[in-house]
C-alpha cells in the first residue's frame, strides 16, 4: 500500500491531556505527525483536531480506530486530499527598507494575493493564507531579500461532503446537556 | 468541564460535608468495593486515615511493594469480573504501578488505579515525590484524571467506575492531589451510567448477524476461535450453545481458555505459538473461522500473509478498532458477545460437520504420540516434568482450582495441560507477559474467590521478580498455593537460545536461593520436592492445605515447550520437536 496524505479530524471535548492521549497514538506506530490544528469547531464546547499525515490508508485507519475510541473523543474521520477544502496560513517578517528599496517586493505582494498586515520603522509582516505550494512559492521569491522571520501554520480544512458529527451531537446535546 | 458541570449542579439536600479523602473512600463503597490493593506514602496519608476510621466496612491489603498491588488487584478483577482497585502514593508509588497498569490494559481488565500526588500549589515544582504519572500513564490507560479540587470527587470516581467495567473494559488512573484529599465538599453519588463521547456498548447490526448466520450455516469446515470477550460478557453458556448446535470445533486464546470446559468433546484446544497440533494446522484449512472475541494477537497468528487466507473470517467483537486490524473479515459483528450470540443462536442450524471433527482427532493423536505423552509420563530416564506437575495438581484440584500462571515455560505448560471446569478460572499475564505477575495475582485471585481453591504456578525466575509478596501473604494468611517449577533456568529464553541462537544461554543461568527456607522465613509451610516418586504425596498434601502452601518442584532443566512456531513463522509451519 503506498502512502498518501491523510487529513484526520478529531472532535472531541475540551479536556487537559487529551492531545497528550492522541499524539501518543501516533507515537506508538513511529508516525510523523506533519501538521496539528486544535481549534473550536462548530459546535459549542467541542474541539476539533486536523492532523496531517503521510502514511497508508491500513495505518491511518488503525490510528483514527484507536483515537475514536479515546473516551474524550467524539467522533474521528479521515480524508484524502481531493475530499476536502485546506489551507495554511504563514507570515513573513521582513525589514522595512526593502519595501521602498527593492520595488518589485510590492509586485511579489500584488500577485501572489498576500497581504500586508502591519508596518513599522523597522519591519512589515506578510501574511499569506493558500495551499503549501503557493506559501513555499512565495517563500523562494521573498527569500533572496531576507526574511528576518517565516512561521506556517498546520493545516485547517474542512470536507466537501457533511461529517455526520453535528447531527450525532444534536441527539446528544439533547440527552445530556 | 467536570469541574465546572459539578459546581453548577444545584446542591441537593441532606448532603454530607466531608472531606475529599473520605469521599474517596465513599465513592469505593458506593461502587462496592470494600476490598483494595494498596501502599500508603506521604500524599496519599489522607486517604490512609479514613481507611483508619473505615476499617470496618473496607479491607485494605498491604502489600510489599505496588507492583504487587496493581497485580493483585488485576487478579481479583480477572477471577471474579469485578472491578479491582489499588491505592498508591505519588512519585515511586504511581510509577511501580505502570507494569500492572499496562498489563491491564493489554488484558483488558477492569482496574481503578487511585494516585496520591503533591498538592496544586506544588504541582510542576519538581516536589519531593513529584511525577507526572498522568502522563507516563497515559499510553496505559483506558482512562486517566488528575483531580485537584475536593468537589471533583465524587463525579470523577463514579466516571473512574464506569469506563473501567464498560465496554472493553480496561484501567483507570486518578490521581488526586493532596489538597484535595484534605479539602471538604458536599457529598452526594450517583453512579455514572452515561458519557457523551464514550459509546461502551455498539448497537447490534441484525442484519450482519443475519449475514454471518447465513455463512456459518452453509460452511463445510467452521472452525471458533473464542478469546477473553466470551468471559467479559459472561457468554459462556451461549458459546457452548452455539459449539454444539452447529457442531463447530472450537480453540481458545490464550486469555479465552476456561470459558469452556476443557473436557469438553468439541475443545479441540489452544491456537498460536505454543497451541495445539490440530487448531493450528487446520486454521489453514478451514472454509470459515469464526474469532469470538479475541483479537488476532501475533503470539496467535504467526505470519499474517500465509494466516488463513482460505477461509471466511467472522469477527464478533466488541472494540471497532480491533475489526481489521490485522485480519480481513468476511462479515464483522460489532457488539457485546452475549448480545450478539443470543441473537445469532436461533438462526443456527443443526449441524454435526463428523468428518472435520475426525480432522483435528487425527491432528490430536499426532500430538500425543509426538508431544503430550512424553510430557506427561516421562518415559526417557530424564528428571519431572513441568506438564506432569501440572497434570498431578489436575487430579488433586479435580480441574477446579483457580490456576494462576506467570510468564515462560510454566506458563505454556499450565495453559496447555490445566483441566478447567469452570470458567475465570485461568488468571495469567497473556499480552504484555509480565513475569512477577503470579504471586501477587494469586493473592487478589483468592481474596476474590475465597470458595475456590487458588493455585499459582511459577517459573524460579518470575517467582523472584515479586517475591516479597510472600510478605502479604504471611500477614494476611491467604491461603493460596504457590508452585515454583524451578529448572534453575529463565526457561523460555533459554529454549529460544537453544532453538535459535546456537546454544549461548547468555545470562539465563539462574543461581537460586534455598527458595524453602525464604517461604519458611515468611511462616509459610514449604516443601521441597526433587524425585517423582514424592509429587504425588506433596500435591496432595498441598492441595489439603487449609493455610497457604509452598511447593518447590525441581524439574528437568533443558526441556523444551512443543508443539511450536517460530516467531513469523505460518501456523501451518508448527514445529512438533
Amino acid at each position: 500500500m503506498e502512502n498518501k496524505t491523510f487529513t484526520i479530524s478529531v472532535y472531541s471535548e475540551n479536556n487537559v491531556g487529551l492531545l497528550n492521549r492522541i499524539s501518543g497514538i501516533f507515537l506508538k506506530r513511529h508516525i510523523n505527525i506533519l501538521s496539528l490544528n486544535v481549534s473550536e469547531s462548530e459546535i459549542e464546547n467541542v474541539s476539533r483536531f486536523i492532523i496531517v499525515v503521510d502514511t497508508t490508508e491500513k495505518w491511518v485507519k488503525n490510528i483514527v480506530g484507536q483515537i475514536e475510541k479515546q473516551i474524550e473523543v467524539i467522533k474521528a474521520f479521515y480524508h484524502e486530499d481531493d475530499e476536502t477544502i485546506f489551507l495554511e496560513n504563514a507570515l513573513f517578517k521582513i525589514e522595512s527598507g526593502l519595501l521602498f528599496d527593492e520595488r518589485q517586493i510590492q509586485n511579489i505582494i500584488k500577485e501572489s494575493n498576500s497581504e500586508i498586515v502591519t508596518v513599522s520603522r523597522k519591519f512589515f509582516v506578510i501574511s499569506k493564507s493558500g495551499r503549501r505550494s503557493e506559501i513555499t512559492e512565495l517563500h523562494a521569491k521573498l527569500k533572496p531579500f531576507g526574511i528576518m522571520q517565516f512561521v506556517r501554520s498546520g493545516r485547517i480544512s474542512v470536507s466537501k461532503e457533511p461529517m455526520e458529527i453535528s447531527t450525532l451531537l444534536q441527539e446528544l446535546n439533547i440527552n445530556k446537556y | 468541564m467536570s469541574a465546572k458541570s459539578q459546581s453548577q449542579k444545584p446542591k441537593a439536600q441532606n448532603n454530607m460535608r466531608i472531606s475529599g479523602a473520605e469521599a474517596v473512600i465513599r465513592c469505593l463503597l458506593e461502587e462496592g468495593s470494600d476490598l483494595v490493593y494498596g501502599y500508603p506514602g506521604g500524599a496519599i496519608m489522607p486517604v490512609y486515615d479514613e481507611l483508619y476510621k473505615f476499617q470496618d466496612k473496607l479491607h485494605h491489603v498491604l502489600v510489599r511493594h505496588e507492583q504487587g498491588a496493581a497485580h493483585a488487584a488485576q487478579g481479583f478483577a480477572r477471577a471474579t469480573g469485578k472491578v479491582g482497585v489499588c491505592i498508591a502514593t505519588s512519585g515511586p508509588g504511581a510509577t511501580n504501578l505502570v507494569t500492572g497498569i499496562a498489563d491491564a490494559q493489554i488484558d483488558s481488565t477492569p482496574l481503578v488505579c487511585i494516585t496520591g500526588q503533591v498538592g496544586k500549589h506544588l504541582l510542576g515544582s519538581d516536589a519531593f515525590q513529584e511525577t507526572d504519572i498522568i502522563g507516563i500513564s497515559t499510553p496505559v490507560t483506558k482512562w486517566n484524571y488528575q483531580i485537584t479540587e475536593a468537589h471533583e470527587i465524587p463525579e470523577i470516581m463514579a466516571k473512574a467506575f464506569y469506563i473501567a467495567r464498560s465496554g472493553r473494559p480496561g484501567p483507570v488512573l486518578i490521581d488526586i492531589t493532596k489538597n484535595a484529599q484534605f479539602d471538604l465538599l458536599d457529598f452526594s453519588y450517583t453512579k455514572c451510567t452515561d458519557i457523551r463521547s464514550y459509546h461502551p456498548k455498539p448497537i447490534l447490526n441484525k442484519e450482519k448477524v443475519k449475514e454471518a448466520a447465513a455463512i456459518i450455516n452453509s460452511a463445510k469446515k467452521p472452525l471458533i476461535i473464542f478469546g477473553q470477550g466470551i468471559v467479559l460478557s459472561e457468554a459462556e453458556a451461549e458459546l457452548k450453545e452455539l459449539i454444539e448446535k452447529a457442531g463447530i470445533p472450537a480453540a481458545w486464546t490464550i486469555l479465552g481458555l476456561s470459558a469452556l470446559p476443557t473436557d469438553h468433546d468439541f475443545n479441540v484446544g489452544m491456537v498460536g505459538m505454543h497451541g495445539n497440533y490440530g487448531p493450528n494446522m487446520l486454521t489453514n484449512e478451514c472454509d470459515v473461522l469464526i474469532a469470538l472475541g479475541m483479537r488476532f494477537d501475533d503470539r496467535v497468528t504467526g505470519d499474517l500473509k500465509t494466516y488463513a487466507k482460505q477461509a471466511k473470517v467472522l469477527h464478533f467483537e466488541i472494540d471497532a478498532a480491533e475489526v481489521d486490524k490485522n485480519v480481513k473479515t468476511a462479515v464483522a459483528v460489532l457488539a457485546d458477545l452475549k448480545d450478539a450470540l443470543t441473537e445469532l443462536l436461533p438462526q443456527i442450524e443443526k449441524n454435526s460437520h463428523t468428518e472435520w471433527h475426525n480432522e483435528f482427532k487425527r491432528h490430536y493423536d499426532i500430538e500425543l504420540e509426538a508431544v503430550i505423552n512424553e510430557e506427561l509420563a516421562p518415559t526417557n530416564g530424564k528428571g519431572i516434568s513441568m506438564g506432569e506437575t501440572i497434570e498431578m495438581i489436575n487430579k488433586h484440584s479435580h480441574a477446579d482450582a483457580i490456576m494462576v500462571s506467570d510468564v515462560g515455560q510454566h506458563q505454556m505448560f499450565t495453559c496447555r495441560y490445566s483441566k478447567f471446569n469452570q470458567t475465570k478460572s485461568n488468571v495469567t499475564s497473556g499480552g504484555l507477559g509480565t513475569m512477577g505477575f503470579a504471586l501477587p495475582a494469586a493473592i487478589g485471585a483468592k481474596m476474590g474467590r475465597p470458595d475456590r481453591e487458588v493455585v499459582a504456578v511459577i517459573g524460579d525466575g518470575g517467582f523472584q521478580m515479586n517475591i516479597q509478596e510472600l510478605g502479604t501473604i504471611n500477614q494476611t494468611k491467604v491461603p493460596v498455593k504457590i508452585v515454583v517449577l524451578n529448572n534453575e533456568f529463565l526457561g523460555m529464553v533459554r529454549q529460544w537460545q537453544e532453538l535459535f541462537f546456537d546454544n549461548r544461554y547468555a545470562s539465563t543461568v539462574m543461581v537460586n536461593p534455598n527458595f524453602c527456607a525464604i517461604a519458611e522465613g515468611y511462616y509459610i509451610k514449604a516443601r521441597k520436592v526433587t524425585k517423582r516418586e514424592e509429587l504425588d504425596e506433596a500435591v496432595a498434601e498441598m492441595m489439603a492445605s487449609k493455610e497457604a502452601y509452598f511447593l518447590e518442584v525441581m524439574v528437568e532443566k533443558e526441556n523444551n515447550v512443543f508443539p511450536m512456531i517460530p516467531t513469523g513463522a505460518s501456523v501451518s509451519d508448527i514445529r512438533l520437536s
